[in-house]
């Protein structure tokens, strides 16, 4: 394909695809934008995107994690029911404490809430850890590993609640999901403080570099002195942490602890960062590009549903418009080489 | 004219003639051995004869018809079978599915007939002594029993040919036994055999005539009861050297690694040897030999049985790559696309990777110290790239090696084990990397270099181990290794009874 042939010489048609082309999900979202301006007269209103902003915030969360899983060529299939269990159990936690074998520990106001948020954090980064231990440990396909994961939290998490949501949670809690700081909607807040963290460790550090190395060749990553399985472990956590604060904020937000919450989420996270250019092969990808996919799809989700086009139909086209941009991203990958 | 012959085949491969104006035949009933060193064409040969390859230049007259085949189902039904080292086979399927996989005689309601089928695989397998059933299971089949079920599945298909590549060296003694006598069935039936082996004393004990080839070319044939051991193997090595190999002998100093008695069960045993400062130790063997399992023992991919390896007069216990890194070992393995660089990052995150602490602070990288390292290794090496920000993929062969060769050198190792060093890379860079070999020498780096070219091992080698069936058959000081002492050592053969 000759990339020095000049724009003159194409037609209006292949010129406007090639700009399409090199701008990719950026341009798809801007151009998704304007036909939504025109389309929802709410659409372009501050209040209306930093409600979208909100909305993505869970997704975008569980993504971060899920973009450095990818990249190592692996998927975690779990964390929707980690949202699920973390939301459930944090919630349990700062209303009744924990009861064991008799003893019940509980942390009184108002440390009842930093001790429920902590122990859903840390069961989040427990099962993480467990998922990479078999996935490291037995060479076992993550995808596999995962799946059991995503089945037993979720039965967990209904095992804990006996099937229904706790509600009636203290203001302290829910302000974590429906707070402002400013004019920021605070899951925003710490959507955005955990994306550039992401950013930072993912292209600044050695663990990194590690495990773009181990995503784009695992047995030379081996071989010139990596502990694979080590950032491997590290990887699996760090998304199971990410989940379990994701299902904290959720929880917050809805109010309540909700074992049926969190269906779906390992996809639309994963969308998320196949949208915004990560390989599933592994050794490619980047967070802001996650970002920017969560954002298309969160834009997609909030403009239908101001142009009132059916839930039923909302699927069918969401699913449409990221088939399109990946395979714009494909095309655009083809003509390159 | 004899059955089979193949006349002037001419392969070329980008930057090797692979096969230049080779002559072969066969006779119906006879047993044909195909010999030559590593890369000497037989493979090529093969899958140009089974139609896995199409060739230049040539031609190929079977039972005096010329014919040209475009598949290899088209050499099969020309009655042409090869035997691969590495098995044709659906391991999770019987034995009798195998023999008629894609042709399974079926019912008139369009079904498999499986009893016919088993019947007639059972036929085939009793015809060749088989003691195992049609409907056994292929992986829970040994080697040689798998080997049958090939060439069953060849005599299924009526083949008047069977190539078979390497067949004896999976083999117990046994088992080669037994598949003597199965050849020589078969011979009597007036089937052709190609037999590719390295063990020379096979060949003397079951073919007819001997074809060797070397270098892609055609170099004779001969009735093993006119020649011996000697002279075939004089035939296969008189290598031509083509390329000057510009060694400079650096001053030998202190032990720096020992290996004693490390073993690997099944793969090497018992390998002792030991490597000076400035040495370059040549590792010469076949292919499957054992020297690539041995290298990587020594730096930790690979568990070890037994064994203990000494670094400076002191034990280490090796037991990843890591440790081999930290006791300053470093290991350019013989894939690099698929063992030695990530192809997907840059010059720059390739040379730092195995040393990345290096330029870290904290498990932060320092950006700019990076670049001015990989710059530095760019220049020293004479890397060519148009930036250090370029992808791997993108470079040469040569160029590759020697991006490789920069994070070794990054990593300040004290003893680098090159294996096939110089393999795919044009005649220019294969000098650079000679003599970044002499200056790391001189600098007194321990050297192993592991190759199956001959010239570049007597060339730059001060002292050559040759490894044979991963044992070490001999050990040959520069001044007295040749090519034929090599060879001689790394098929089996002693260079005492000479």
């Amino acid at each position: 394909m000759p990339t020095d042939r000049s724009s003159d010489q194409l037609s209006f048609g292949a010129y406007l695809g090639n700009i399409l082309l090199r701008y990719g999900i950026p341009l798809f979202i801007v151009l998704l934008c304007i036909y939504f301006t025109f389309s929802a007269p709410k659409f372009l209103t501050v209040d209306n995107l930093l409600n979208v902003l909100r909305q993505i915030s869970i997704n975008t969360i569980v993504a971060l994690g899920m973009t450095f899983v990818i990249i190592t060529a692996g998927i975690d299939l779990s964390v929707g029911s980690i949202v699920a269990l973390s939301a459930v159990i944090s919630t349990g936690v700062l209303k009744n404490g924990i009861t064991l074998f008799g003893h019940t520990l509980q942390a009184s106001y108002p440390w009842n809430v930093p001790f429920g948020i902590i122990v859903g954090l840390l069961l989040g980064i427990f099962l993480g850890l467990f998922n990479g231990f078999f996935i490291t440990r037995f060479n076992m396909p993550p995808f596999v590993v995962t799946l059991a994961m995503m089945t037993i939290a979720r039965g967990l998490a209904f095992i804990y609640t006996g099937g229904f949501p706790i509600s009636e949670l203290p203001q302290s809690f829910i302000i974590i999901g429906t707070g402002y700081l400013g004019p920021f909607p605070l899951p925003v807040i710490i959507m955005l403080i955990c994306a550039l963290l992401m950013h930072y460790i993912l292209t600044r550090t050695t663990f990194g570099r590690y495990v773009f190395a181990i995503g784009g060749n695992e047995e030379a990553a081996r071989l010139s002195g990596i502990d694979v399985n080590r950032v491997k472990l590290i990887v699996y956590t760090l998304s199971g942490f990410l989940a379990a604060l994701a299902g904290i904020i959720l929880a917050a937000r809805l109010g309540s602890g909700d074992p049926k919450t969190g269906n779906m989420y390992e996809l639309n996270a994963i969308a998320a960062v196949v949208l915004g250019g990560t390989s599933l092969s592994g050794g490619k990808g980047n967070i802001g590009g996650t970002f920017l996919g969560a954002l298309l799809i969160g834009i997609i989700d909030n403009g239908l549903v101001l142009m009132r086009v059916s839930t039923f139909y909302q699927y069918v086209v969401k699913g449409a418009i990221i088939l399109a941009a990946v395979l714009l991203d494909k095309i655009k990958e083809m003509r390159k080489l | 004219m004899a059955y089979l012959v193949m006349r002037g085949i001419t392969k070329q491969f980008p930057g090797v003639l692979a096969l230049d104006n080779v002559n072969f035949e066969v006779e119906r009933g006879e047993i044909h051995a195909l010999v030559g060193e590593n890369g000497a064409g037989k493979s090529t040969l093969l899958k140009i004869l089974a139609g896995a390859l199409p060739m230049d230049k040539g031609e190929i007259i079977l039972d005096g018809k010329p014919v040209v085949f475009h598949s290899p189902l088209d050499a099969m039904r020309h009655g042409i079978a090869v035997i691969y080292q590495e098995f044709n086979l659906v391991p999770y399927l019987s034995a009798g599915e195998n023999i008629f996989l894609g042709r399974e005689p079926r019912k008139f309601n369009g079904f498999v007939d499986f009893k016919k089928l088993h019947a007639e695989a059972q036929a085939i397998l009793n015809r060749i002594g088989a003691n195992f059933s049609s409907r056994d299971i292929v992986a829970r089949l040994s080697v040689a029993q798998q080997q049958m079920t090939e060439i069953a599945k060849a005599l299924s298909q009526n083949a008047k040919i069977i190539a078979m590549d390497e067949p004896t060296s999976a083999l117990t003694e046994k088992e080669v036994e037994h598949l003597f006598e199965i050849m020589r069935g078969l011979k009597e039936e007036g089937v052709a055999i190609i037999f590719v082996s390295h063990r020379l004393e096979e060949i003397f004990q079951i073919a007819e005539r001997i074809t060797v080839l070397r270098d892609g070319k055609y170099v004779g044939t001969k009735r093993v009861e006119e020649t011996n051991r000697d002279e075939v193997i004089t035939m296969m090595v008189g290598r031509e050297i083509k390329e000057k190999i510009p060694k400079r002998p650096a001053k030998i100093g202190d032990e720096i690694l020992r290996v004693e008695g490390l073993t690997r069960k099944g793969v090497f045993s018992d390998i002792t040897f030991s490597l000076r400062k400035g040495e370059i130790l040549g590792l010469a063997g076949l292919v499957g030999s054992g020297r690539t399992e041995i290298a990587r023992a020594i730096f930790g991919a690979d568990p070890i049985d037994s064994g203990k390896i000494y670094l400076e007069g002191k034990e280490v216990k090796i037991r990843s790559p890591q440790d081999a890194i930290r006791l300053g070992i470093g290991l350019l393995t013989e894939d690099r696309k698929r063992y030695g660089l990530i192809l997907p990052m840059t010059v720059r995150e390739n040379t730092t990777l195995a040393n990345l602490m290096e330029v870290a602070m904290r498990g932060f990288i320092n950006f700019s110290r990076e670049r001015a390292v990989a710059k530095r290794f760019v220049d020293e090496l004479a890397i060519k790239t148009p930036s250090v920000e370029q992808l791997a993929r993108n470079l040469s062969g040569g160029t590759q090696q020697k991006l490789v060769l920069a994070k070794w050198l990054f990593t300040k190792s004290k003893v680098l084990i090159f294996d096939e060093p110089t393999r795919g890379i044009d005649v220019g860079a294969k000098v650079e990397i000679y003599e970044l070999m002499n200056q790391l020498a001189e600098r007194g780096v321990g050297i192993i270099m592991i190759s199956s070219e001959l010239p570049e091992v007597l060339g730059m080698s001060d002292r050559i181990l040759v490894i044979h069936e991963g044992k070490i058959a001999g050990e040959l000081m520069r001044e007295e290794a040749t090519q034929e002492k090599i060879m001689q050592l790394a098929t089996g053969g002693s260079i005492a009874d000479r």
